[in-house]
């Protein structure tokens, strides 16, 4: 028992040792990027775009990840002035109109005429580096017949389920909101109210909810077009497939954007243009498992071509996500509570 | 009976904890009232979901509270009777695994044995039952939350029964009493003067559960108050209304709380010869088979989802993972912060309850003392309402004018993970102690011994036990912590539920199920620190000399 405490204490000097510890300066700029966790972490684009980032700019690129593209934003609001940030990368379209609110960001001046994304999204201050459409991905050994369209989702056999993430918490079920709400409209409450009986539950995130379709709770989760790229590559299994919805799909775009008070603003404007070289777009489609927003210099793995192509892209503009959103959440809300 | 030198000490330590809590909320709550300006209450009640909102997180707070104490009882009690039969330790060592699981990990595990394709529904398929028994909705809910917080009422009931002098064992053999009657006389009444304590903090950890009730509840049917506050600071980051609402959550639970703090105080402890008790109504077959269907119904009920989570976890190549520097980084990350935050919550107890056993002590307490004591308990207790996520961010607004903040993360996850573990510290230490004073006081004070020499010859033999237990307990809380890190969360400092939550966002689901089953033998392994003690016991006694 002893010895277990003494290891604790011991373990616990270490890591006071590691907390404190603060990095050298290999070179005297420091471009401070601030992220989401898992574009930094050992299989996320992080590590390979750094090494050849600091190959061309002779400065060091330090990485401050946190939980998602939320909690972005809300990191950059706590900060407020302070912040020691150069650039923020991992954004999405929806969270555009307010980022821009925040009078924090400046005009990028970066020619984006490489970037293609479906529906066409062009902005002066954030530039696109992925995107990907959202889909119901399924298990093919448990559902044999997928709907096709959402119309066969919203009225198909409730026995067969699916789980969704909560449009407050996360921006997976923003994303489906805002995907029936672009099909159906004012009919969206009606919709859902259908829709309910096949939602076995609601998760907080896309963690908890993939984690359930994994584990073979359910057949169906709400996540991307390109997740089974990632079944496909790492795991060598076509057994997790996106359904291809008739109506069309919803896209999730991600963009980053530069700070009014970037510390290093010349450096910033350089990894934006980087960004949208294939130094960058090549580390995208297999450690993201996102879609390139700009050509990358090796054409995309095999699977990438046996992925959904959505015959129709749907996106709202920021300003009508922004002025929108409350209003839309308390009407699904009401709608999933209803008897 | 109390020296003057006892006296100050009492109040010194008792302001000090309460300072100290009051500084760490009321700063967190301060930064975030002057960052929202004002208007308030008005936004709050505008809300036409509040109500319903309020009233579903107090409806499953309740029955979740009342499940697990009712379960707990025979459980702790057929644990407290059957002294020696195998494996005893390791069931009570089990028990405090589920409090550090991540919570997504522990539901995962109940889906595994209660889902859709679980365990139970495979088995009434055999049967020929056709549909399955569904885990989402208030059942579900109710479920996971037994699961979490059965056992960590029995290990406070179990606690509470070993408490009991030896003498009342020996003297109602002597008597011939049978079960029942112990269990109205002597067991009962030691648990009853317990429970409101437990229920009290049972009723807080689920009335602030967010993950679980979003993931089992179905839907947005079945939301707390938690989830909206998460939603106010996250999503729409409107902290003025966060605070609202955390203040409406703590009015709300004060009151229920305030309610069991009504019922009767604790009775006196009685004087005892300090000899390791040994049951001896445990011994009859009737007893005996009542008991083992009682531990062997818990036990499965505990083991099968941690059996889950085990058989997932197996899947990952453990050694891989054990021998990566994220993992090793995180793993000293979660240990440090555990241990620093439940050092810092043993103190703040110790002083806590010095102080109060000081007031209760003085011949005519005024009324501002009793009012600090009141304060006091209250204070150790309502931390655990405001939730971490206010907490994290109130400080946050408050540091970032000092530059960069993720240097502070560390102690402010510190602070806030000591706080939480606070109110379990308490209910481990304040009757130990309270037994202890019993016991000891009169003996110190006629033979002179204070200072060190009191703590090493009286205080540490026999308080090792309960401080360790203590000790445990807290540092199993933070370690299964997400909460307070992952708002501060950056790369300097990543802990083992931030790491598997990460894993898991990358779609490594494997690797993620390796870490859970390594962050619960990590539990494991503490708790066998916090338990180890209690084999010594008798060996304590006799070191501490003629008591």
């Amino acid at each position: 028992m002893i010895s277990v405490l003494s290891g604790c204490t011991h373990l616990g000097v270490a890591a006071i040792a590691v907390l404190s510890s603060v990095p050298a300066l290999a070179a005297d700029k420091t471009l401070t990027i601030y992220t989401y966790e898992s574009f930094i972490s050992e299989w996320g684009p992080g590590p390979k775009v750094k090494e050849a980032f600091e190959k061309t700019c002779e400065c060091q690129v330090d990485f401050v990840g946190v939980a998602d593209g939320v909690a972005l934003l809300t990191r950059l609001k706590l900060e407020g002035d302070a912040s020691k940030a150069d650039l923020v990368l991992g954004l999405d379209t929806n969270l555009v109109a307010e980022a821009k609110q925040t009078g924090f960001f400046d005009v990028h001046g970066v020619d984006t005429s490489a970037v293609k994304v479906p529906g066409g999204f062009s902005d002066d201050t954030f530039i696109p580096y992925d995107y990907g459409h959202f889909a119901v991905v399924y298990d093919t050994q448990a559902l044999k017949t997928p709907p096709k369209s959402m119309k066969e989702l919203v009225e198909g056999d409730p026995s067969q389920k699916i789980v969704i993430e909560d449009p407050r918490t996360s921006t997976p079920g923003l994303g489906l909101l805002l995907w029936v709400k672009s099909i159906y409209g004012d009919e969206a409450p009606a919709a859902w109210q259908k829709l309910k009986g096949r939602i076995l539950t609601v998760t907080p995130g896309w963690s908890e909810a993939y984690g359930l379709f994994t584990k073979g709770e359910v057949p169906m989760v709400l996540s991307y077009t390109t997740s089974p790229a990632y079944h496909m590559v790492a795991e060598e299994t076509e057994r997790y497939q996106a359904a291809a919805f008739s109506e069309g799909h919803y896209i999730q775009i991600e963009v980053a954007g530069l700070l009014k008070n970037a510390p290093e603003k010349d450096l910033a404007r350089k990894f934006l243009k980087f960004m949208l070289s294939p130094g960058f777009q090549n580390t995208i489609p297999t450690n993201n498992w996102m879609m390139p927003a700009a050509p990358t210099s090796e054409p995309l793995p095999e699977a990438f071509g046996k992925l959904v192509s959505p015959s129709k892209t749907f996106l709202m503009s920021p300003e009508e996500v922004a002025a929108n959103r409350k209003a839309w959440i308390d009407e699904w809300l009401a709608a999933m509570t209803l008897k | 009976m109390l020296g003057r030198r006892q006296r100050l000490t009492g109040f010194l330590g008792g302001a000090f904890s309460l300072v100290a809590i009051g500084i760490f909320v009321g700063v967190a709550i301060l930064a975030l009232l002057h960052y929202g300006g004002e208007g308030g209450l008005t936004v709050l009640f505008s809300d036409p979901l509040l109500l319903s909102v309020l009233r579903f997180t107090l409806l499953q707070a309740a029955l979740s509270t009342a499940l697990s104490v009712i379960l707990a009882i025979p459980v702790a009690r057929s644990l407290a009777r059957q002294t020696r039969f195998l494996g005893r330790m390791w069931v009570i060592r089990l028990m405090a695994v589920p409090m550090g699981l991540p919570v997504l990990i522990g539901a995962l595990g109940l889906i595994g044995i209660w889902g859709r394709q679980g365990l139970i529904n495979d088995g009434l398929l055999l049967l020929g039952k056709a549909e399955p028994v569904s885990i989402y909705g208030l059942g579900g809910i109710l479920l996971a939350h037994v699961f979490f917080n059965l056992p960590l009422a029995a290990r406070l009931m179990l606690a509470g029964l070993e408490r009991l002098p030896s003498e009342y064992w020996l003297m109602s053999a002597t008597l011939g009493m049978k079960s029942g009657a112990i269990f109205r006389f002597i067991e009962w009444p030691a648990l009853r003067s317990l429970i409101p304590g437990i229920a009290g903090l049972v009723f807080m950890l689920c009335a602030t559960s967010f993950t679980l009730v979003l993931i089992l509840g179905g839907g947005p049917a079945a939301t707390t108050l938690e989830v909206a506050i998460y939603q106010a600071l996250r999503f729409d980051f409107d902290p003025e209304r966060a605070v609202s609402l955390a203040f409406l959550q703590i009015a709300v639970t004060a009151l229920i709380l305030v309610a069991m703090a009504l019922f009767p105080a604790p009775a006196e402890h009685g004087k005892t010869l300090g000899r390791p008790p040994r049951r001896f109504d445990g011994l009859g077959l009737k007893a005996r088979l009542s008991d083992g269907t009682a531990l062997v119904a818990a036990v499965l009920f505990l083991t099968l989802p941690l059996g889950a989570v085990v058989v997932a976890g197996l899947r990952a190549d453990l050694l891989k993972l054990l021998t990566e520097e994220a993992f090793l980084r995180a793993a000293a990350t979660s240990l440090a912060i555990a241990l620093g935050s439940a050092l810092s919550a043993l103190l703040l107890a110790l002083a806590t309850i010095h102080a109060q056993t000081v007031i209760s002590l003085l011949r005519r307490p005024s009324l501002t003392m009793k009012g600090i004591s009141l304060l006091l308990s209250g204070v150790s207790s309502l931390v655990l309402l405001v939730p971490t996520i206010v907490l994290a961010t109130g400080w946050f607004m408050a540091l970032r004018s000092m530059g960069d903040i993720a240097s502070f993360a560390p102690a402010v996850v510190v602070g806030i993970n000591a706080l939480m573990a606070l109110p379990f510290v308490m209910r481990v230490l304040a009757p130990a102690l309270a037994t202890h004073r019993a016991a000891t006081g009169r003996l110190v004070f006629s033979l002179g011994i204070a200072g060190f020499s009191k703590l090493r010859l009286i205080d540490w033999p026999l308080l090792k036990k309960p401080l360790l237990t203590a000790l445990s307990f807290a540092m199993a809380l933070s370690l299964g912590d997400l909460g307070a890190v992952a708002l501060f969360g950056s790369e300097k400092i990543t802990t083992l539920p931030w790491l598997i939550y990460n894993r898991m966002g990358q779609y490594r689901t494997n690797d993620a199920d390796g870490l859970a089953l390594i962050l619960g033998l990590i539990c494991l392994l503490l708790t066998l620190a916090g338990t180890t003690g209690a084999q010594s016991r008798k060996d304590d006694v006799e070191n501490a000399g003629p008591v």
